[in-house]
Parts: C-alpha cells; sequence; structure tokens
C-alpha cells in the first residue's frame, strides 16, 4: 500500500470489519468543519452522508479515503482499495473513454493486455458500448461521462466505493438510471460503499443507514437504518419513508437549513 | 497504442487532403500570372521567370546557404525565447507575486513592435547573427510567457485530486496528467512563436545585412531585381509552409487530437508582422 494512506488500520483481530468513524474533528485554518463526529458502517453496506451544502460532507468522505487526516480523533477501516466517484466526473480530456477507464489500473501491477482487456469489461458493465470507448470525454455526453467515471471507480476493483453526489449533475431521468445503475452493480458485488447527498429521496432509495449531519461544523444530528432491500424500494415506499425520515425533528431541522439557503 | 493501419491511413488521408490546399495555392499562382501579364515584369515577374531564377540560384549554391543561415538564427533564438518565456511563464504560474510582476512587463514586451527590437538589436549587436537571435528571442518569449503561466497555474486542480485518490505513481501523475495539460497550453504558443520566429529573423537580415535569406532580399532590392526579390519570397513562403504542413500540423493532430478542433483556433500572429 502507498505511504500516501493516512488512515489508521485496526490489527485484524479487533476489527468489526465495518467501517469506524471515532470522535472525529478538524479544522480548515480557523474554521471548524467537523466536531466530534461518530458514525459506523457494516461491512457490505450502503452509508448514506447527507446534510446541508459545505457541511463538511466532502471532507468527511476525503478522510474515509484516506486524503486527508483528521485533526483529531481516527478513521478506521479494514479496507485497503478504496475508489472514488465525484461529482464532476473529472475525466482526462486527452484520453479517450477506455484510456480514462484503466486510469486508475496504472497504481495496480497489471499488464497492458489485462488492463485493456478490464476496460472493455467495464465499458459493458456501465452500460456503453464499444465505440463509446473511443471517444473522449467532449464527445460524451454528461450522463456517460459519469459512467465513464463508474468504470474507472470499478476497474481497480475496489472493496470501499465512495461516491461523493455523483448523481446531482444529471437531469432526473439520468438520475435515476444511474441510481439504479449503482445499486445493481453495488449489491452484485457486496460493496462497502459511501454515498454522500443532499437529496433524502436518493439516500432512501439507496443507503442501508442514513447519517444526518448538522450545519456546519458538523456532527450526526440523526442517523436512520432501512431494512427494505434495496431492490424492493419502489417509489411509493421512497416517498413514505422519506415523509417518515421528516418526521424526526432532528433530521428535518437539519436538512430545514438547506431548504433555505 | 493505435494500430499501424490505422496511422497509416491516417497519413494517407493528411497527404490526399493536400489536394485542396494544392488547389488553392495553383488559384493564386494563376492570379499572379494574370498580375504579370496586365503590369510587366518590373512591377511583378511572371512565376515561371521566378522558379527560373529560384532554380538558377539553387544551382549558383546561393540559397541553401541562406536557408541555413537563417534557419540556424531563427531556431536558436526561437528555443531562447521558448525557454526564457516558459521558465519565466512557469515561475509566474507558481507564484502569486511573481505574476504579478512579470505579467506587466510580459504585455510590455509583447506590445513593443518587431522592429523596434531589430532597430535596438542593431545598435546594440551589430550587423551580426547575434542581432537576429536576440529579435527573435525577444519577440517569442513573451508570447511563450502567458500560456506557460496559466498552465502551470491550472495544474493543481480537479484532475490531479482525482490522480491522488486513484494512488498513481508519481510517473504516471507526470506523465498522463502534468504533461498533457502543459502541453494543451504550451503547443499553440510555442507553434505561433515557431512562425513568428521565421519571419522576423528574415526581418531583421533584411535590415542588419547580416547574411541569410533577408540578405539575399536586401541586395535584390539595392540592384532593383523584382525576379530575384520574388525569388526569395518563394523560398521564405516555401520555409514556412514546410514548417507549418511538415512539423507543426502532424504534430498538433498527434498532440492535441483529442480536441478534434481542427486545425488550429489559436490566433497566428500575435504581433501582426
Amino acid at each position: 500500500m502507498s505511504p500516501a494512506v493516512m488512515i489508521a488500520q485496526d490489527s485484524p483481530r479487533r476489527m468489526s470489519a465495518g467501517l469506524a468513524i471515532d470522535a472525529v474533528s478538524h479544522a480548515f485554518g480557523p474554521e471548524p468543519v467537523l466536531s466530534g463526529l461518530s458514525v459506523t458502517l457494516p461491512a457490505a453496506q450502503v452509508g448514506c452522508l447527507i446534510g446541508p451544502s459545505g457541511c463538511g460532507k466532502s471532507t468527511l468522505l476525503a478522510m474515509i479515503g484516506g486524503l486527508l487526516r483528521p485533526d483529531q480523533g481516527r478513521v478506521a477501516h479494514p479496507f485497503a482499495r478504496p475508489a472514488f466517484v465525484f461529482q464532476d466526473p473529472c475525466l482526462l480530456p486527452w484520453r479517450d473513454a477506455r484510456g480514462n477507464i484503466a486510469f486508475g489500473l496504472n497504481a495496480l501491477p497489471m499488464s497492458r493486455t489485462e488492463c485493456s482487456a478490464r476496460a472493455d469489461r467495464l465499458l459493458g458493465t456501465v452500460g456503453l458500448t464499444a465505440e463509446d470507448g473511443e471517444k473522449y470525454p467532449r464527445e460524451l455526453s454528461g450522463g456517460m461521462r459519469q459512467r465513464v467515471a463508474l468504470a474507472r471507480a470499478l476497474a481497480i476493483e475496489p472493496d470501499l466505493l465512495l461516491l461523493d453526489e455523483p448523481f446531482s449533475a444529471l437531469d432526473v431521468g439520468l438520475r435515476r438510471q444511474m441510481q439504479a445503475l449503482v445499486r445493481r452493480l453495488i449489491d452484485a458485488r457486496g460493496l462497502t460503499t459511501v454515498l454522500v447527498t443532499h437529496d433524502l429521496a436518493e439516500a432512501v432509495r439507496m443507503a442501508d443507514r442514513i447519517v444526518v449531519l448538522s450545519p456546519r461544523p458538523a456532527h450526526v444530528a440523526a442517523q436512520h437504518d432501512i431494512g427494505m432491500p434495496r431492490a424492493a424500494r419502489d417509489d411509493g415506499f421512497v416517498q413514505a419513508e422519506v415523509g417518515r425520515l421528516l418526521a424526526d425533528p432532528a433530521t428535518a431541522e437539519a436538512l430545514a437549513v438547506e431548504g433555505l439557503s | 497504442m493505435i494500430p499501424l493501419r490505422t496511422r497509416l491511413a491516417q497519413a494517407l488521408d493528411y497527404v490526399w487532403g493536400g489536394w485542396g490546399a494544392a488547389a488553392s495555392l495553383l488559384l493564386l499562382v494563376a492570379l499572379w500570372e494574370a498580375g504579370h501579364e496586365a503590369y510587366g515584369t518590373l512591377v511583378l515577374p511572371s512565376p515561371r521567370e521566378t522558379f527560373a531564377m529560384l532554380w538558377r540560384m539553387t544551382l549558383d549554391g546561393r540559397v541553401w546557404p541562406a536557408v541555413v543561415e537563417t534557419g540556424r538564427n531563427a531556431l536558436a533564438g526561437f528555443l531562447g525565447g521558448v525557454l526564457v518565456g516558459g521558465l519565466l511563464g512557469a515561475l509566474a504560474g507558481l507564484s502569486d507575486m511573481m505574476r504579478r510582476l512579470l505579467a506587466p512587463v510580459s504585455t510590455l514586451m509583447l506590445g513593443i513592435p518587431a522592429i523596434a527590437w531589430v532597430v535596438l538589436s542593431l545598435l546594440w549587436f551589430g550587423g551580426s547573427g547575434l542581432a537576429v537571435v536576440f529579435t527573435v528571442l525577444v519577440t517569442s518569449a513573451p508570447v511563450v510567457f502567458a500560456s506557460a503561466a496559466e498552465g502551470v497555474r491550472s495544474l493543481d486542480g480537479a484532475l490531479q485530486r482525482m490522480a491522488r485518490a486513484f494512488r498513481v505513481p508519481r510517473r504516471v501523475l507526470v506523465w498522463d496528467v502534468y504533461l498533457p495539460h502543459m502541453l494543451s497550453y504550451l503547443f499553440p504558443a510555442v507553434a505561433t512563436a515557431l512562425a513568428l520566429s521565421w519571419k522576423v529573423a528574415v526581418m531583421t537580415e533584411l535590415l542588419s545585412g547580416a547574411g541569410g535569406i533577408g540578405d539575399g532580399l536586401a541586395t535584390a532590392r539595392v540592384q532593383v531585381d523584382t525576379v530575384k526579390a520574388m525569388a526569395w519570397i518563394l523560398v521564405v513562403v516555401a520555409l514556412l509552409l514546410a514548417v507549418e504542413y511538415l512539423l507543426l500540423e502532424p504534430l498538433r493532430r498527434h498532440v492535441l487530437g483529442w480536441r478534434r478542433e481542427l486545425p488550429g483556433a489559436e490566433t497566428r500572429d500575435p504581433q501582426g508582422i
């Protein structure tokens, strides 16, 4: 593992095989962003971080991915290979879709032929054609670009998938399509996933555990587990569940701030 | 990565595309001939005479040494300009203070007409090749400066964060992220500077008598020999076309192919020469 990883790794004996964020506080300069935030997530589950804009969700995700070390507290998990999908697809404009999908494989010991074979496979996995693979990002639509970004994340066969508002730049129809695709892929692979979003309906559709963050400096305002299997959550269920969650005063208060802003 | 056959097809396609260019050039030659018939040899020698003169000059061994001389001076000045402009631009991209210090200077240098630099360099270096190199250097450096600064300044962005998140090795970061990014900024500016350096070199030679193509032009002017002057102009034009279509355009296609907005939309001639 590269020395860039700054997550404290638990010894295998003690570890609960999931994600544990323990009393994490962090500040950018004088401004506190996270204050004493604790969250746990069992392995192979989808956790959803939801909260008002700028409350530190992305900061927390960067910590989970090992890109940022918290000032205080610890982030511990047994996962060795996290992969990110950002709100902006962040594709290399000078690489075609296939090259972009294979980009993360540069960090792994793999031959060129293996890399391109895997990139080809993933094109199909995310619903792109072989011709799409030849196209440069500027020739792809927004939804296709986000599919490429998703394929790039899945290509490294991650054990932890970190999604930073990956659907919010897409229009409603595309967003539902992508949510369904990601849901299927996560379920098929049993991937532990953390999804950052500001859309409660999206959280209800995707998550096993919804963690509601307060406005900055963020702490956990409320936490909800959803027992219903993801595949069985239809629109009616999502609507009812969103209503049920908003009936919780702590959740409603934390999310209402965003409504005003 | 690209199969050889595709490359070959692309190359053939490129050469075949040359027919259009050839047709437009021949049309120009036809107009030239018409002009000659209207105004006579003293004003506009016929294409036939001009090409014959060019052939004679080549056989006399006057053209090639001049081309080498001009090429050497232009290239030396161009490389110096890219180096100086690139380094100062990189500095300006790295530090805000340097940018504030250097950017106005660059704008000012860009604003000074090339001909003013010719006069200065003649006073400073006399009629030597150094005057040519210097003039080309100071006119091409500011062209590269701004692009280098912008390229370096925008390096540290979302793509770098992405590359860090995927933990790619440093080699990949430099080769796949930094280098293409810098090229996309630098290439248009460097291409402009190269095209510019030829023209400035010829102009300086003409005024300094330092040898090279410009000197040949100056001699033709003194002798009021329009045929010879046209022949030298042909040499300059042929060189410009060769640099553009045999060197820059294929490179541009290779380096910036992902942009798919060819040929270059960049400004070719910021000096207005």
